[in-house]
């Protein structure tokens, strides 16, 4: 019984295992092929490169202007994931504890309005926008994401809130708080596992999106890292090398995240599910 | 609860919880959304500050694009595959990772890791290995199908879509079916395991109703998914060939964007819309009355 018990634990390591070597293939071939010069890669592409060669990743750096791509990727997502995650907490709050008819139609008007596709948005929200000059600019494209990412938050936050007792705001209150040092100081901290939880799930959004930042980010100067590394690999197409290292410099940064807050992420993600 | 007195102080403090979200959210969606219907009726064609009116013009317009209904149609079936594809390799990988393995944390995190990048990004990496080191490993050891790129083929490039969508999304929902399965209760799988049920009898009669609720979630999510799928039909095969595997959104794009039929572009996005609600409600509704308690 023991015997048989064991080896179907082996059989199902092993099928894991070449299941999770076939997943991380793509980028393990990317990895290696980007220390190589472009003749190597097209004749062989799937041997090991002779020597550690930076010259595409230099290359890559230089020509998606990586510096500037990355900046803005970033400025753009922390921006967005506090404000949406902060302002979302005050409304749902106010909603929970608040529950009147015009607060709870307004609750429902937002989750209803997350079946809506950003395809069916796109095209008045350019012409509105463009149309009050308001497009071709961070600054615009995370006051947009704040109202795309809120209706998500907002339910989320909806369903902790209503899980922490009134008392403990009614203590605060009596001791003295006003409404708002309340919310800040006793129930955005208690509310901290559910901010990580959008948090994340707004990180892997945001950092990822491409459709929306290539309609409002026109200037090459305001790309984020997924645009530039669309447009590299446009203009470059045949220049495999740093292609390769492009991809690679895109994806790294993610990657090392990943590493530190692995936990948090899965769990995230799986807080984010239950809904 | 204790309320604040003063209708200016009630009003303060509802301005300041409520007044930057909703200003946001009704901007940014709402109006949009319905202006966009107004643009339904209008004829706009993206420069010119006038438009007129021309009533169901547009929507008349739409039943007569035959590309629209071409791609509409390819996107159905793309949808149909993938998703069924996705959740069985998910639920797969999540009921063996749940079977009592050494280090399930790490698969879990290995199996996850395509859903950290973008698909403009994954289908790059997935172009030069459909195109370069599939091409190079079927020459080398002479196998016909992998011989050729499969994204020069209109057939293979749409399954060539499928695999990496079904590759994308597979971890996400596993993660979420690894939940699932966490929560079916051990002491009726053992119970049953005693009166002689078999592996398949448990997994038929327990933890697949127990799981409906899972399924609910995974299904939706990657119907809402692969519906809207834009990176990487752009990124992947651009289309192509002879756009062969354009899928609806790009189109939608297409035709707004590139042809300026505002009008009939936001025609077909908002009959895309309705459509997709439609489906995506009619499947949580439906399977809504599956669910079991344990």
């Amino acid at each position: 019984m023991r015997n048989r018990n064991s080896s179907a634990v082996w059989t199902k390591s092993i099928l894991l295992c070449i299941c999770l070597l076939l997943f991380i293939f793509p980028f393990l071939m990317l990895l290696v092929n980007s220390f190589k010069e472009n003749k190597a890669i097209t004749s062989s592409p799937l041997s090991l490169p002779d020597h550690l060669n930076f010259s595409n990743y230099i290359n890559a750096f230089d020509k998606m202007d990586y510096v500037s791509a990355f900046t803005n990727s970033i400025t753009i997502t922390v921006l967005s994931v506090l404000i949406i995650s902060l302002l979302a907490a005050m409304t749902a709050h106010y909603f929970v504890r608040n529950q009147t008819k015009f607060n709870q139609y307004t609750f429902f008007l937002m989750v209803a309005a997350m079946i809506i596709p950003f395809q069916a948005i796109m095209i008045p929200l350019v012409k509105i926008y463009g149309s009050i000059g308001f497009l071709n600019s961070k600054w615009a494209l995370i006051y947009m994401y704040i109202g795309f990412g809120s209706p998500l938050a907002v339910f989320i936050y909806h369903g902790f809130v209503k899980s922490i007792p009134a008392e403990l705001e009614e203590a605060a209150l009596i001791d003295g708080c006003t409404r708002t040092q309340t919310f800040f100081r006793i129930v955005f901290p208690v509310l901290a596992p559910t901010t990580v939880t959008i948090a994340i799930l707004n990180v892997l959004w945001i950092w990822n999106d491409f459709l929306l930042p290539s309609l409002v980010l026109i200037a090459p100067s305001e790309r984020t890292l997924p645009l530039s590394t669309f447009y590299f690999f446009g203009t470059y197409s045949v220049d495999y090398g740093p292609l390769m290292a492009g991809l690679m410099l895109t994806i790294l940064p993610v990657l090392i995240v990943y590493l530190f807050a692995q936990k948090y992420i899965i769990q995230g993600v799986m807080q984010g599910s239950i809904k | 609860m204790i309320t604040e007195k003063g209708l200016w102080n009630r009003l303060r403090l509802r301005l300041l919880f409520t007044g930057p979200t909703l200003f946001a959210f009704l901007a940014v969606m709402i109006i949009p959304f319905l202006y966009g219907i107004y643009l339904t009726f209008t004829n706009w064609d993206g420069i010119s500050t006038s438009s007129s009116m021309v009533g169901f013009d547009n929507y008349l317009s739409v039943f007569k694009d035959t590309v629209f209904w071409k791609t509409f149609l390819l996107t159905l079936e793309y949808v149909f595959i993938s998703v069924v594809l996705i959740n069985i390799v998910a639920f797969l990988l999540a009921y063996i990772l749940t079977s009592g393995l050494k280090g399930q944390s790490i698969f879990r995190a290995g199996f996850f890791i395509p859903n950290l990048v973008g698909g403009i990004v994954l289908g790059f990496v997935w172009q030069f290995i459909f195109s370069n080191v599939i091409v190079f490993v079927g020459k080398e050891m002479s196998i016909p199908l992998f011989s050729n790129s499969w994204l020069a083929d209109p057939t293979k490039a749409f399954w060539a879509m499928i695999i990496v969508t079904v590759w994308q999304y597979a971890g996400y929902m596993m993660v979420i079916y690894v939940a699932g399965l966490m929560n079916v209760p051990k002491d009726i799988l053992e119970a049953a395991s005693i009166d002689g049920a078999s592996l398949w009898t448990k997994m038929r009669k327990m933890t697949l109703p127990l799981m409906v609720p899972s399924f609910i979630v995974c299904i939706f999510l990657s119907l809402q998914r692969c519906f809207m799928v834009y990176d990487l039909n752009i990124s992947l095969t651009k289309g192509g060939p002879f756009k062969s595997t354009e899928m609806v959104s790009m189109h939608v794009y297409e035709k707004a964007f590139l042809s300026r039929d505002y009008g009939v572009g936001q025609a077909e996005a908002f009959v895309l819309f309705l459509l997709v609600a439609t489906i995506t409600i009619a499947q949580v509704y439906f399977s809504k009355k599956l669910e079991v308690e344990a």
